[in-house]
């Protein structure tokens, strides 16, 4: 933290009011998802901390709002929804995804980046055009208040992801090992199990978890697409508010921000064994 | 179509042409027979031809006409895995996530071979390029003269008839590079495999080749074994491109039969083997190898004989480079051998020159 001796005062007075405006944006980050945590232990059902919890009494914690998260149907259908469509738009995204970038990074490939623009194009159009949009077609084709119309849906959201990470991937990717492959009396298929996709699996993984990530906490296109039948987590979260105002919704929140965290981490992890791998290949 | 004669045709390429942009040729009409258990070397500057020759082989590349046979069938329409060829590729190409081991395997897995005979093929294989302790490793571990002795190793190890190697050396120091030249040649060799070679280095060339085809312009500019391409070389693109090489040009005069005169810019006539002049009247280039000329004594009793000045001395360790001044032209090289006469040789000495007539070539004007 010491400063180079030739700092002036007016650089002094920046030096630390730079930290300052740092911290302030970490705080503002931060804050409002930290102080959900400490909340959703609380014994009483207010969302305010009591005097029992500012005294660090035993009695003002509790678990009870997390019992009522686990124990209430409503809520547990909505996490064995989260997780379905969560885990089935993922796939959906991962593949054709993969493929989609495999092709863009096709030198013979015609019209990259129109097309290339279109795929992302879920991730710049506003969600709500996009949900409305959705809405009407799928109402349309009789897809909409059913699984396969909000997973069909989700996987259109995430797919964007995997494309910019697996085509991130390909960029470092030797393509003499293709022709290597093929030389040695791979097929095509063989080639891209055995060796194009065990090099650019951390790309897939961490396109996929961004496509998990962003199906498990959208509203939007689920308001619009979803039926009573399909709720989840965050739809049974925006009922919680607007019907009946309980803590339950702070226990909800703080496991899905352990999640966010945990699957984040494995996504910097896997990240860096891309670079580590990357960096092993010849040439 | 025929297996008549797959030892003088086992690979051939017939009026093959290649062109990316569907405009210019980059390879102009080739016609090629690389016979059974030959060492044939693609040697050429780059942008000749040379590497799209050997793409078309693999089957990385599609020939826009012609026909290139492999074993007396023709092949352009076979696809890459299905060609059976062994391949080097200029930067080796391992699998990164495999180990040494692994890649050897992998052309043995993908053709179905038990797990017994594909160890005892793979252990074969590195034994022969001396890696025997590192079917472990991960390429990454290797340097780069052991990640090409894998690669080599690779492109054996399912025995294909005929193995392609893309400037298979360019990327190693001089002394291993060397070293590898001998080895590959040792493992064809004993191997007896086809062996079609892709090189700008035309030292690699002529150590190695029975035969090498020099390329330049899309075509093939001659064919022929290394001795004979040094020695006889048909044009003025092969003699300067190989090897050291005098150039003197000039006008025919006349022809004699085998042999011509040419009469020099400053007037000078010198005798020279006919070899690519069409008549009297025709620039042409004289090539003379700088080992092939006379200094000093003896040099007045050649047919050929000119007096000459020394403009630089070059130190070779086991020879002397002189730079002179022969009939106008000042970039004249002439070796000599470092003894006591080299040794004494002086800049600014004028001393005569000589050489033979089958040892200076009348060619094309360039």
């Amino acid at each position: 933290m010491s400063m180079p001796a030739y700092y002036t005062t007016k650089d002094k007075i920046w030096h630390y009011t730079f930290r300052v405006i740092c911290f302030a944006i970490f705080f503002f980050l931060l804050a409002p998802i930290l102080i959900m945590i400490p909340l959703s232990f609380n014994a009483q059902p207010f969302f305010t901390f009591t005097r029992e919890m500012l005294t660090l009494n035993p009695d003002g914690f509790s678990l009870r709002w997390y019992q009522d998260f686990l124990e209430s149907a409503s809520w547990r259908r909505s996490i064995q929804n989260s997780f379905l469509i969560g885990i089935a738009a993922t796939i959906i995204s991962a593949t054709l995804g993969t493929l989609a970038a495999l092709g863009l990074s096709r030198s013979e490939m015609p019209a990259k980046g129109l097309i290339m623009g279109i795929l992302i194009s879920p991730m710049i159009v506003p969600l709500i055009i996009s949900a409305a949009g959705m809405f009407f077609f799928f109402s349309s084709i009789n897809l909409a208040q059913t699984y396969l119309g909000v997973i069909l849906a989700h996987a259109a959201l995430g797919t964007p992801f995997v494309v910019i990470t697996v085509t991130a991937t390909l960029v470092g990717f030797d393509h003499s090992l293709t022709r290597a492959a093929a030389n040695l009396g791979a097929s095509p298929t063989r080639t891209f199990f055995k060796i194009t996709m065990p090099l650019i699996l951390p790309g897939i993984i961490s396109g996929a978890l961004f496509a998990f990530i962003t199906s498990f906490d959208e509203i939007v296109v689920v308001l619009f697409v979803a039926g009573v039948e399909q709720r989840t987590i965050p739809r049974e979260m925006w009922s919680g508010i607007r019907e009946d105002i309980s803590p339950t919704i702070l226990a909800v929140a703080t496991i899905l921000v352990l999640i966010s965290v945990a699957l984040l981490t494995v996504v910097e992890l896997l990240r860096r064994r891309g670079e580590r791998l990357r960096g092993m290949s010849p040439g | 179509m025929s297996d008549s004669s797959p030892d003088d045709g086992f690979v051939t390429f017939d009026r093959v042409q290649k062109s990316y942009d569907g405009e210019t040729l980059v390879v102009k009409d080739l016609n090629l027979s690389i016979g059974r258990g030959e060492f044939m070397t693609m040697l050429g500057p780059s942008g000749s031809g040379k590497t799209t020759c050997l793409m078309m082989l693999a089957g990385f590349e599609t020939a826009t006409s012609g026909e290139i046979t492999l074993g007396g069938n023709p092949i352009n329409s076979v696809p890459p895995h299905k060609r059976g060829i062994g391949m080097v590729f200029q930067n080796y190409a391992l699998f990164p996530h495999m180990t040494v081991g692994e890649n050897l395997s992998f052309p043995l897995e993908v053709r179905g071979m038990g797990k017994s005979e594909r160890e005892q093929k793979v252990k074969r294989a590195l034994d022969m390029v001396q890696m025997g302790n590192f079917a472990g490793r991960r390429p990454a571990q290797l340097s780069g003269g052991q990640q090409q002795r894998i690669a080599l190793a690779r492109a054996l190890v399912f025995e294909p008839d005929l193995v392609l190697m893309d400037e298979p050396l360019g990327a190693l120091d001089k002394n291993l590079r060397e070293r590898m030249q001998y080895e590959i040649k040792h493992i064809h060799e004993s191997l007896g495999v086809t062996v079609v070679y892709v090189t700008h280095d035309q030292t690699e060339a002529l150590t190695m080749s029975d035969n090498v085809a020099v390329f330049d312009d899309g075509r093939i500019q001659q064919l022929a074994p290394p001795a004979v391409l040094y020695e006889k070389p048909d044009n003025a693109f092969v003699a300067a491109f190989i090897g050291e090489n005098n150039t003197l040009r000039g006008k025919v005069d006349a022809i004699d039969g085998s042999t011509c005169s040419v009469r020099l810019d400053n007037g000078s006539v010198v005798k020279a083997l006919r070899v690519n002049v069409e008549g009297t009247g025709v620039q042409s280039t004289l090539s003379l190898r700088p080992e092939r000329v006379v200094l000093g004594e003896g040099a007045a009793e050649r047919p050929n004989s000119f007096e000459a000045e020394v403009l630089e001395l070059i130190y070779l360790g086991d020879h002397i480079r002189v730079r002179m001044n022969v009939c106008g032209d000042d970039e004249f090289i002439v070796k000599v051998p470092n003894n006591a006469d080299g040794r004494d040789m002086k800049v600014g000495q004028k001393a005569p020159v000589g050489w033979s007539i089958e040892d200076c070539r009348a060619l094309d004007p360039s």
